[in-house]
């Protein structure tokens, strides 16, 4: 490995790991083409060794958060041991469904949370009614 | 079932099938769900989101390690800068206005949406 691949990694990685903590993602959208590229890895191999560094990091973000009083620790732990159900659900949609039209669903979702999102960014949290 | 214990199954699922279909981490269906369906303040959603996550990544780890894809020393390599990434990003976000996460996310979504059409 060459100086300019480690210091890739570093970069990389901590960008990751500063986005991962602002905002409750994994990273993997930015460890996966990190270790393609600086790791000399397959595209397969990347996605399965970035779900490690996932652990490590959300793991630490977790115990950080549970520190700033930040943690649901039973809500988060319900959700990730019910994920392999939706990966299940997840395959099975993937064989019925064209491709396409998956992606202008979850694109037009992702839409729809960014505008409620938005405007809860900009109404000041006094003034908020309770949310349904 | 409770009414919000069948939520936080439906956000698990979600998460899981998400996952599945178009490789983005939970955490970008996970962190909107706990916001805008279980009231959750947005930090309390993030950390929650990361716990999530945990389990999430150490499952399909699992899976993956069985077919002898993952490699641990890169996991390290990438992994331990991100940690120190970590500790800082969530120490800033505790300085950052309360809605911070909830604008964060609006853009984010969005780009990803932009990306997910255009691809």
């Amino acid at each position: 490995m060459e100086a300019a691949d480690l210091i890739g990694l570093l970069v990389i990685g901590l960008a990751a790991g500063v986005v991962s903590g602002l905002v409750g993602v994994g990273g993997g959208v930015l460890f996966v083409p990190a270790i393609v590229l600086f790791l000399d890895e397959t595209q397969v191999r990347a996605e399965a060794t970035s779900l490690l560094a996932m652990v490590l990091v959300a793991a630490v973000g977790a115990y950080r958060q549970g520190g700033y009083g930040n943690l649901r620790l039973r809500d988060g732990l319900i959700v990730g041991l019910l994920s392999p159900v939706g990966v299940g659900v997840g395959t099975v949609v993937a064989n019925e469904v064209p491709e396409r039209t998956l992606q202008i669903a979850f694109a037009a979702v992702q839409l729809f949370f960014a505008y409620r999102l938005a405007r809860r960014a900009l109404r000041p949290p006094e003034a908020a009614p309770t949310e349904t | 079932m409770s009414g919000r214990l069948l939520r936080l199954a439906v956000i698990g699922t979600a998460a899981g099938a998400f996952s599945a279909l178009f490789g983005v981490g939970g955490g970008t269906v996970i962190v909107p769900l706990l916001i805008l369906w279980l009231a959750y303040e947005d930090r309390e959603a993030t950390g929650t989101s990361l716990a999530a996550i945990v389990v999430i990544a150490a499952l399909a780890a699992g899976a993956h390690g069985l077919y002898g894809n993952v490699d641990p020393l890169a996991a390290l390599l990438i992994g331990t800068p991100a940690i120190g990434g970590v500790l800082a990003g969530t120490a800033l976000q505790q300085q950052l206005p309360e809605r911070f996460v909830s604008g964060a996310f609006a853009v984010l979504l969005v780009v990803s949406a932009v990306v997910l059409v255009l691809s």
